[in-house]
């Protein structure tokens, strides 16, 4: 971290300052690792038409949270992983073996989630306020341990990408096909599932529940007005995700807004852009 | 267009590979699909499938494919060689048949970016595709689309392709390696005439070329007496099987597709 203060120290901002301000240097660092995170999920998330997949799966995350909080852990977030592992796979599971459409099934287990969340955070006559911050997140409080976590995060996303990629792509394209050239498809489904439940779990505490499927949607769905190939695609949604992340960041330290939600906004407008160069054809 | 009758297939088919499928029964959720199938199919023939919608052509790839619980038998056995159970691969001296397979339809978006150059390379190569593709698979895969005649659709977008285009490129990819059997789903759904002549065309001098068993689904009736060596004609059971014109004029081809006795030709 040392090395890090010591690099922001040369930035020409007033909070950039030796000495003080860790909380913003950190809530960088951290934006500097979790923006690639979610530009290269992304690429998957939409290519593979799973947006609304995630979207659950923040909800979940939201429950496990409240289960976390009710069992008196110190740590609710791994209570809230577990859930969110768990529902992944259940749901994996369930789509496999049901005759309902992939959405239909989501809007079941989504909808199951929030009401077991809501249920359980509100019971016994208990406040609901605790968990605002949630819904909202907040970067400024990021610590050093937890940037360590999320680097480790971004490590084992690259490696599954550089392993398990093209895979994944055939599996989302199409799965008899796929089959036919030896991809264990119902693996490679269920190991992108459970990394998309703990990016998104780990990192709600800080992006907020409102706002963290707009950071797994907005990156891709940009990214592809322009690409022409997956290395373009790749390359746009990092880029968008990386540049929005400061930008928002940047942004919500002077005007004093929510960070996440200055993010997402930075990416509506990248969307807006690359819509209006899109490819032709 | 057709050439070759591969190594005259007098009395038993020892003398050549072949595809057996014996006594084949399918069952999902308690409905049988398919029920007794049974034919055989030799290397350098062009079998094509046909029947209603829903009478199991699909389901009955997917068993051959392996990715089906059946029951029966399906076996390969090289030229000369022993015969091969699919469904473990219980081999005597061999190995399993590699099969080609050509899906129906994928789903691929306009926009979608992925490039043929991609597509391809995700599924013959370990390198990323999310990476700037090396040169080395660049020219495989040129080299690959060649045998399609599609050298030139190297960096287009999937979503872009037209259908006989998209068709080729899905050929290119299932003869990379070349199979023993190569199997496409309703090649010719959404290809024009000319996307359509060509890949029969392309079909045909594969099977010289290469020596490969080709088994389609088609209800392109029309075309049929072109290229196939061998109809197949499908409702959950083989209703009659033989050369085109012959099962084209039986009762049961005309029952099965509600036509009158007496008027043949395209459903």
């Amino acid at each position: 971290m040392e090395l890090w203060y010591s690099f922001v120290e040369l930035l020409p901002f007033d909070w950039a300052q030796s000495g003080g301000m860790y909380f913003m240097k950190n809530a960088l660092l951290a934006v500097l690792v979790i923006s690639p995170l979610f530009g290269i999920l992304s690429t998957m998330v939409v290519h593979s038409r799973m947006s609304f997949f995630s979207d659950a799966l923040g909800h979940s995350a939201f429950t496990g949270m409240a289960i976390g909080a009710i069992c008196g852990f110190n740590e609710p977030t791994w209570a809230a992983v577990a859930f969110a592992v768990v529902f992944a796979l259940l749901f994996n599971w369930v789509r496999r073996r049901s005759a309902l459409a992939s959405d239909t099934v989501i809007g079941v287990f989504s909808s199951t989630a929030v009401a077991l969340g809501i249920f359980i955070s509100t019971l016994g006559g208990r406040s609901f306020t605790k968990f605002n911050a949630l819904l909202i997140g907040d970067i400024l409080s990021v610590e050093p341990a937890k940037i360590g976590l999320l680097a480790g995060i971004l490590v084992l996303i690259i490696v599954l990408w550089a392993v398990s990629f093209n895979q994944l792509m055939l599996s989302a394209v199409h799965p008899a096909l796929a089959d036919s050239r030896g991809v264990k498809v119902f693996w490679q489904e269920t190991i992108f599932s459970v990394a998309i439940a703990v990016v998104v779990t780990v990192s709600m505490t800080w992006v907020g529940l409102m706002v963290i499927n707009a950071l797994i949607v907005l990156p891709a769905a940009a990214a592809r007005n322009i690409a022409k190939n997956m290395t373009q695609y790749h390359l746009f949604s990092l880029l968008g995700a990386a540049i929005a992340g400061i930008a928002g960041l940047m942004t919500s330290y002077y005007i004093d807004s929510s960070a996440g939600a200055a993010i997402t906004l930075y990416l509506a407008v990248w969307f807006m852009i690359t819509f209006l160069f899109r490819k032709k054809g | 267009m057709r050439k070759i009758k591969h190594g005259k297939m007098s009395g038993g088919c020892s003398d050549a590979c072949c595809l057996k499928l014996e006594g084949l029964n399918v069952r999902l959720e308690g409905e049988e699909i398919l029920e007794d199938v049974s034919f055989h199919l030799h290397c350098g023939e062009i079998a094509a499938l046909i029947g209603p919608n829903g009478a199991g052509k699909s389901t009955l790839f997917r068993s051959i494919l392996g990715q089906l619980p059946y029951g029966g038998n399906i076996t390969f056995s090289p030229a000369g060689g022993p015969a091969i159970r699919l469904a473990d691969g219980t081999v005597t001296g061999g190995s399993r048949p590699l099969i080609g397979y050509v899906p129906q339809s994928p789903s691929f978006d306009r926009g979608d970016p992925v490039s043929v150059l991609d597509f391809f390379t995700a599924a013959t190569a370990r390198w990323p595709v999310w990476l700037p593709i090396p040169k080395k698979y660049r020219e495989r895969c040129r080299s690959s689309l060649e045998r399609v005649h599609g050298e030139d659709l190297l960096d287009r977008a999937m979503g872009a392709l037209s259908g006989g285009q998209l068709q080729r490129v899905l050929l290119a990819l299932a003869l990379e390696p070349v199979p023993h059997i190569l199997i496409l789903d309703e090649p010719l759904s959404g290809v024009d005439i000319e996307g359509e002549h060509q890949l029969l065309e392309m079909l045909d001098e594969l099977r010289t070329k290469y020596d490969l068993s080709i088994l389609l689904s088609t209800h392109d009736f029309a075309t049929l007496e072109q290229f196939a060596d061998k109809v197949l004609l499908l409702n959950k059971k083989i209703l009659k099987s033989g050369p085109p014109e012959e099962v084209l004029s039986s009762p049961e081809f005309y029952e099965t597709f509600h036509l009158r006795v007496g008027k043949g030709g395209e459903h």
